[in-house]
């Protein structure tokens, strides 16, 4: 190959103390991406460079970090896309662990809030109720494609900027509400929790979790908003409950 | 001497992969306590790089589908190397298993009736993978999660990685293993544990697996004095890609050929033409690797080294719906437009048909206690693996293998005991390499170890590379004896110190593959030799088995069971002919 | 549970490059900013120095429907009627959101960027005062009345002192009006009413097919929101400069 200067990348070495930019100059090859420049580094310069990583093909969502301060998946990040100059740090909305490593347990225990799939009494045991369009699934679908890297979160700026971990679950669990809310045999209704400790709310439709989503699924457009608009009927609509009342439901 | 934490528990899962999930949902059902280890966060598992589907014989695009065709298929795929009565368990149960997932919240792609819809793959005789797009592992995975974490009696530790088993008088004990995070020591007493920890696809240097497929588990087992079979039995999948190097080995779902696809040389040719005129593309990936790997050999691959896989015929819309993550990562990785021009792939890892021997319909392995299931085990796909085949056995074997081990905690209500001696040499061994700031680079190991079985365990496989291969594992062995961390002894999040744990999981593996290989003197499914390039048939119904004898792996032939009449009967029947309606 | 905010290494600021866009990550909020401040001005001097804005047959949007009410003898600026109902439909709009909550209240003014220290952590997004924002929907149901009369007033142009006739006028009333029409059938509380807030699509042709209708134009409701911001302003311009006689018209025949 024709001599490539080598990529200068610099790493943030450091843990939840502090620490510093640490530059690797690492040589280019064609079609790499961040995540290879980092395990080369961590093979030949720094082995104990910490990074999460699995698939390498951007279907786990493990190897989230900040490139030249953007949240990016390692993986998916082409070196030719930057220049000569990469910058690479961990999730800022996170704390760190070690080096690129940060701890996203805080995700998990936010997703143990939220109420599983609950299908209705009858439509459990009975086989016929599981006949289902396609149509009816796809918005599920979409929501499903989420690989939990958890850039959303990180770019949120409610967790990111306000730190507001305690009053909203941010977008990524937005997008799991929605699966349930809208999956055709989830019985329960989970307006009550968005409204509540949710805080669909706190959501100001500024969209940056829908422009980092790697699998490109429109968090805002077809996750938040409409949750919104659910959460809408039940507690901002005075001409509908006006309604459901004289309906008598 | 270091210290340690303790922790108890009555079934403990390692692996959090399709089959340790299915497997802890089934324990704790059972209401047995349960503390699932895995490597890396919850829901990262290499199951989530499952793409094509999960093979089940719903019957749900073609009524005439059944269990004993997709048994038939299965045996007739394996090359009748297969345990049987697992194929047959795998073949009845699965469908159950796919319409269980479904009432758990799982999404798939729907027919026009609004069954789950099916896709044809390779060797199956009719369309069989339910599928969600091409993202079925991940379907498998997150619902299996969410059912998890909702299930009283489970406790998850990600990022635990565990280094070595206990066995007391041939009973399982319990493990040792520590924390990636801080580095902290772990020590779980448990009643039964099982190993769900999938394969060892990363000791081949191009390979669709992550680094966690390292055979942990079989190597785990195997040192606990387990038997495994089938070890020689690796799968090529035909299609990874091949260009731009960096992604080379990243795996191009089999569901692309499903879906149409078609392969050509460098000529144009659809060669498969010449290797399997029935079944074209969708044969089975044992021929349709070696039928590139010969295309290349004989001059006629593409520039990188490879075939072309074409499916740029379909409506660009029909594409980004059904293969929308193929789309995507040919678009990002390797700027291709799949909807327009052809893909450059060529064979890279991908399974591991062998892995611990276990009791078909309980996962229990030869030492009490001890359960596997997955691709931890061997027996199931016997010398190749259908594509789809490899989800449903997550299901039915996870399920069952969970449901037994819960029944052995049970039953054995006091923990074997453990000898502080022995714990103290796993730890001892454990924290060697932080000891040795200037032993032995892990990563250089590593690369090493892959470059040997890329070289000396190829898709076509010869009597003195083996031994030359076998010859430098053995060689890699002594010196990983002496492996470092590469330099920084730190405890926190030191990815050098895991490599050096990985790495002496990866040599076991690859031991075991060298030594089977070397026995199993023919060719048949995946294995492949030059020297003996046809089946013999004195070893039809032979597996090779190993097992540590007196410190030493030693291999021998099992001779099988002979299949029941009725199932063989199943077998050679000719199942209908399936032609599908034109419509997209 | 863990509510404590994350506190991250003390991360020295950087420059944050968005590889999704080749522009400063300034350029947006800076651009909204100046264009809707100029829009709302401009809007203002219309509501309140002007009394009117028809010319011959072509109407100002402005003034759609015409009401001419003294009160005490005062004029009620005849766009006070009005405009009451776009700007309660744009303040509340599902996009405008995104553009104001960037540019002048830099929470946050782009992605991945630090925002002012001043923010703190007492940030509550649209749980108060903003929740009501959640009414959009009526403001959607008002605006529909008057998507009513501005079709009437661009049909009815057409058609003036006995005769056909099409102006300049004629064409920028029909394209505002299209426009307009783009921006409020693509509101995601349109997409909401429309289907969206039934789980099964299945059930009703229907609703899915309405459903779908306000999904395409809503996948592109901020360009409508722009154009349509424009050509609102570009009418009423051409209209208002025939009132002033600053532009020269013909007599009507």
């Amino acid at each position: 190959m024709a001599s490539v200067s080598p990529l200068q990348l610099s790493v943030f070495r450091g843990d939840a103390e502090g620490g510093e930019m640490v530059t690797y100059s690492v040589p280019v090859r064609e079609g790499m991406v961040v995540l290879d420049a980092v395990l080369w580094a961590q093979a030949n310069l720094a082995p104990d460079l910490a990074v999460r990583w699995n698939c390498k093909a951007a279907k786990c969502g493990s190897c989230a970090a900040e490139v030249n301060g953007f949240p990016r998946l390692l993986c998916k990040s082409p070196v030719a896309d930057y220049g000569e100059e990469i910058s690479v740090r961990p999730m800022a909305a996170f704390p760190v662990v070690r080096d690129l490593v940060t701890d996203v347990s805080w995700n998990y225990e936010v997703n143990q809030r939220i109420a599983p799939f609950t299908p209705s009494e009858a439509d459990r045991d009975d086989p016929r109720a599981w006949r289902m369009q396609q149509v009816d699934v796809e918005r599920a679908i979409e929501f499903r494609k989420c690989i939990e890297c958890f850039l959303c979160q990180d770019v949120c700026h409610v967790l990111r900027n306000h730190g507001r971990k305690d009053a909203y679950f941010g977008p990524r669990f937005m997008v799991r509400m929605a699966s349930l809310e809208m999956h055709p045999k989830d019985s329960l209704d989970r307006r009550p929790q968005l409204k509540g400790e949710a805080g669909v709310g706190y959501c100001n439709i500024t969209k940056c979790c829908q422009e980092v989503c790697p699998e490109h699924i429109h968090i805002t457009d077809n996750a938040i908003i409409p949750l919104k608009e659910r959460m809408a009927d039940e507690y901002f609509d005075p001409v509908r409950s006006l309604l459901r009342r004289l309906g008598g439901r | 001497m270091e210290s340690y934490e303790t922790v108890d528990t009555a079934v403990l899962v390692l692996g959090a992969g399709g089959a340790g999930l299915r497997a802890a949902i089934a324990a704790a059902e059972s209401g047995a306590r349960v503390t699932v280890v895995c490597k890396s966060l919850l829901g990262k598992a290499h199951t989530v790089m499952a793409e094509g589907g999960m093979a089940a014989a719903l019957g749900n695009v073609a009524g005439q589908d059944s269990w004993e065709a997709h048994f038939a298929d299965t045996m007739k795929g394996g090359k009748l190397l297969n345990d049987w009565r697992m194929a047959e368990i795998h073949a009845r149960e699965a469908p159950e298993r796919v319409l269980e997932l479904e009432r758990w919240g799982a999404v798939f792609d729907r027919t026009h009736e609004g069954l789950i819809h099916q896709r044809p793959f390779g060797a199956h005789t009719y369309p069989r993978l339910a599928h969600i797009g091409d993202r079925t592992g991940l379907e498998l995975i997150r619902t299996l999660q969410d059912r998890l974490v909702h299930q009283a009696g489970i406790e998850v530790h990600m990022e635990v990685t565990v280094a070595s088993l206990f066995a007391q008088d041939g009973r399982i004990a319990g493990a040792l293993a520590y924390r990636r995070a801080d580095g902290g020591l772990v020590l779980y007493r448990a009643r039964a544990v099982l190993l769900a920890t999938g394969g060892a696809g990363r000791v081949y240097r191009v390979t669709s697996n992550s680094w966690e497929c390292t055979g942990d588990g079989t190597a785990l087992a195997y040192r606990a004095g387990a038997e495994l079979r089938d070890c020689e039995m690796v799968q090529f999948h035909p299609t990874g890609m091949v260009w731009p190097a960096g992604v080379r080995g990243i795996l191009v779902t089999e569901g692309v050929r499903g879906e149409g696809g078609l392969l050509r040389n460098k000529d144009g040719e659809r060669f498969m033409e010449r290797y399997d005129p029935d079944r074209m593309e969708l044969s089975s990936r044992d021929i349709v690797a070696r039928a590139i790997n010969s295309e290349v050999l004989a001059g006629r691959g593409s520039p990188h080294g490879g075939a072309y896989l074409d499916i740029s015929h379909r409506k660009p819309d029909y594409i980004k719906r059904k293969l929308p993550s193929m789309y995507e990562q040919f678009l990002k990785l390797a700027k291709v437009d799949i909807t327009k021009d052809p893909m450059e792939v060529a064979p890279t890892i991908h399974y591991y048909m062998g892995g611990v021997r276990v009791d078909p319909e309980t996962g229990a392995s030869s030492v009490a206690g001890l359960f596997a299931a997955g691709e931890v085990t061997g027996g199931l796909h016997g010398a190749n693996r259908l594509g789809g085949n490899s989800l449903t056995d997550l299901l039915v074997f996870g399920k069952r293998a969970g449901e037994a081990a819960a029944e052995y905690s049970r039953e054995h209500s006091r923990p074997a005991r453990i000898s502080k001696a022995e714990v103290g040499e796993a730890v001892e061994s454990l924290v060697g390499p932080l000891g040795r700031p200037h032993g032995e680079n892990p990563y250089r190991l590593q690369a090493e170890l892959q470059d040997v079985c890329s070289r000396h365990a190829p898709i076509i496989r010869s009597e003195s590379g083996l031994l030359e291969g076998l010859q430098q594992v053995l060689e890699l062995r002594e010196r990983a004896r002496s492996a470092g961390t590469g330099g920084p002894t730190g405890r926190a999040f030191n990815p050098g110190w895991h490599t050096a744990q990985d790495l002496g999981q990866m040599l076991v593996n690859a031991e075991a593959l060298f030594r089977s290989a070397l026995k199993r003197k023919e060719s048949r499914g995946a294995h492949a030799r030059s020297d003996y390039p046809n089946p013999d048939p004195a070893l039809a119904n032979v597996n090779f088995v190993v097992r540590e004898v007196e410190g030493a792996m030693s291999v021998r032939a099992l001779v099988r069971e002979q299949l029941p009449d009725a199932l063989l009967a199943v077998i050679n029947r000719s199942f209908e002919k399936y032609t599908p309606e034109e419509k997209e | 549970m863990q509510t404590v905010p994350s506190a991250g290494p003390k991360l020295a600021r950087v420059p944050v490059r968005n590889p999704y866009s080749a522009l400063p990550n300034w350029l947006y909020p800076a651009l909204v900013a100046v264009t809707l401040t100029a829009f709302a001005l401009y809007s203002a001097w219309v509501v309140f120095g002007n009394s009117g804005g028809r010319f011959g047959p072509y109407l100002s949007p402005f003034y759609s429907p015409e009401i001419t009410l003294r009160l005490g003898g005062f004029l009620v600026p005849p766009a006070l009627w009005v405009a009451w109902a776009p700007l309660a439909f744009r303040a509340t709009c599902y996009y405008y959101r995104k553009a104001y909550f960037r540019s002048f209240f830099w929470h946050p003014r782009s992605c991945a960027v630090p925002e002012p220290r001043s923010h703190g952590s007492n940030y509550r997004g649209e749980t108060g005062f903003w929740a009501l924002n959640n009414l959009h929907r009526f403001a959607l149901y008002a605006i529909t009345v008057q998507m009513a009369f501005l079709w009437f007033d661009a049909l009815a142009q057409f058609y003036y002192q006995g005769a056909f006739r099409v102006g300049l006028g004629s064409l920028l009333m029909i394209v505002n009006v299209v426009c307009l029409s783009g921006y409020t059938f693509g509101c995601h509380a349109l997409r909401h009413l429309a289907g969206g807030r039934s789980d099964c699509f299945s059930c009703s042709r229907v609703r899915f097919r309405l459903w779908k209708g306000v999904t395409v134009l809503n996948v592109r409701h901020d360009r409508w929101a722009w154009v349509s911001l424009f050509t609102v302003l570009g009418t009423d311009l051409y209209i208002r400069l025939l009132v002033l006689g600053v532009l020269p018209h013909a007599p009507w025949a």
